[in-house]
């Protein structure tokens, strides 16, 4: 008990787990290590506002350099009952990011007895992608997305983030990875108004996005219908955090990927 | 001229300290715990809302504190931090009440003899198993001893009263309800007989919920549960 100090527990913030562990352990923190080799990397993650609230998703692949590292990797994390991260860039250290970010969120609601505000949450996100920031300078560059839903102002938010850790309030939607500039195209030209759009038009934008990303960028996988893997997509509202079931997902996968066939029509094979 | 050396034998050392630790404790108000159908059931009578003498700790397990405030308010967070740690470290399944209540054990131990003054404090520490797994219930007193109840504990200041009141009338595993209805006359036996809803702070362990099984009941869960 003789850390229990009430001057020094003013001083760090005693409600963050993140504070704790760098008096504490500082090497349970994830380090910023640089790489060699090839890094792995996950691509392509989006988000957008619709009428209840954020829809987040992810395609499923992973490359390390020509190599595809993973084809059925998860990049959308729920990090509290209404918050999501999705990330891009180096799985590795992003991984272990996001678990300290999910322990430090359920930490300060258990010790303050309520949760952080939707802000606090994207600003405490800057400081741990900041702290990777030296790995970044050496390859292993961590992005991620952030989204929420603030059940005081009673609307959905997105935030976007760069490698130093700045954080940007997105108004209507964000994608990012080496997919996420043709992802960000397709969502530009589909994307209304968050009020007239619903979860499932949501979901649809959603994998129009992917599948286009996919279709110009080789790190990006679409929806793969031979081995029934589909994006990773989360939709976050007043209700809390949800997983899109697989189910849906693979019928408006369908959907898309059959429509694109159309537009082949009669050419014939090439 | 200095005091002269007074000789006090370390029997009566440990007799005055845990004569003034019984003390704290006995000015504060009781809690009980009660095992029932979907998990573990705690009742406190509690005039404030806000501060809380039951509180999670990890996915299944839960802490209670009765005595002097900002001791057991100390005694959670350290536990929040032991339990978040290992949790972080190794994996969500490794944090056990078992470990939680050693450490309490531990720290309150060291405590007594050591500290300038002991802890005005018992803590609770209860994990809810599975679905035909056993529940856990672990009660630390005051001095590091460390008990594991079964079916149902109470803390604080009428402990005797209200184990004696509990004992001849409970039956393993009622129902929700049941046990609130339970739990609420065996505070009102020993207390305040006409304690009210809003004066009762309720939470339960519920082995159905998905990953935390931590809740909070309403003032109107209560209400409800007495009026049935």
């Amino acid at each position: 008990m003789s850390d229990w100090n009430a001057r020094s527990d003013a001083a760090r913030l005693p409600s963050s787990f993140t504070d704790f562990l760098r008096t504490e352990r500082p090497d349970l923190l994830p380090s910023p290590i640089g790489g060699v080799g090839v890094p792995i990397e996950a691509t392509t993650i989006l988000a957008l506002r619709f009428r209840e609230g954020v829809l987040m998703a992810g395609d499923r692949r992973a490359t390390a350099g020509m190599a595809i590292a993973q084809s059925d990797i998860e990049k959308v994390f729920p990090t509290d009952s209404h918050s999501a991260v999705a990330i891009s860039g180096a799985p590795g250290p992003a991984i272990e990011i996001v678990r300290l970010f999910q322990t430090e969120l359920e930490y300060y609601e258990k010790v303050e007895g309520e949760v952080l505000s939707l802000a606090g949450k994207a600003n405490h996100l800057s400081r741990l992608i900041r702290g990777n920031f030296p790995a970044a300078l050496q390859g292993l560059i961590v992005v991620p997305l952030f989204g929420g839903y603030d059940s005081r102002a009673g609307d959905g938010r997105i935030y976007s983030y760069d490698v130093t850790g700045g954080a940007y309030k997105e108004t209507d939607y964000y994608a990012t990875g080496s997919g996420g500039q043709h992802a960000k195209n397709t969502l530009k030209r589909l994307w209304t108004r968050a009020e007239d759009i619903d979860a499932d038009a949501a979901l649809r934008m959603a994998v129009e996005a992917l599948a286009d990303a996919a279709e110009e960028d080789a790190a990006t996988a679409g929806p793969d219908l031979v081995h029934r893997i589909y994006p990773t997509v989360y939709s976050i509202t007043g209700d809390g955090v949800n997983e899109i079931a697989g189910g849906d997902v693979e019928t408006v996968s369908r959907t898309v990927m059959e429509a694109r066939g159309a537009r082949a029509g009669d050419r014939g094979p090439s | 001229m200095p005091s002269p050396f007074m000789y006090a034998s370390p029997e009566q050392v440990m007799r005055d300290r845990a004569d003034y630790a019984r003390k704290g404790i006995a000015r504060g108000r009781a809690i009980v715990a009660l095992e029932y159908s979907a998990g573990i059931l705690f009742l406190a009578e509690n005039p404030s809302a806000t501060l809380h003498k039951v509180s999670e700790i990890y996915d299944r397990i839960a802490f209670a504190g009765v005595g002097k405030y900002d001791e057991y308010e100390r005694l959670r967070i350290l536990g929040i931090r032991q339990a978040d740690l290992k949790g972080y470290a190794y994996a969500r399944e490794d944090v056990t009440a078992r470990a939680l209540a050693n450490l309490y054990s531990q720290v309150l131990g060291e405590m007594f003899t050591a500290a300038f003054k002991p802890f005005e404090v018992e803590i609770l520490v209860a994990e809810v198993g599975d679905p035909g797994q056993e529940s856990q219930l672990y009660r630390v007193m005051y001095d590091g001893v460390m008990t594991d109840e079964e079916g149902f504990v109470a803390l604080g200041g009428q402990e005797e009263a209200l184990s004696a009141f509990l004992g001849e009338r409970y039956q393993p595993m009622p129902e929700l309800a049941a046990a609130i209805r339970l739990g609420v006359e065996a505070l009102r036996n020993v207390g305040e007989s006409e304690m009210s809803a809003e004066q009762v702070e309720a939470a339960v362990l519920d082995r159905s919920l998905t990953r935390r099984k931590f809740r909070r009941l309403r003032a109107a869960d209560i209400e409800g549960a007495l009026s049935a």
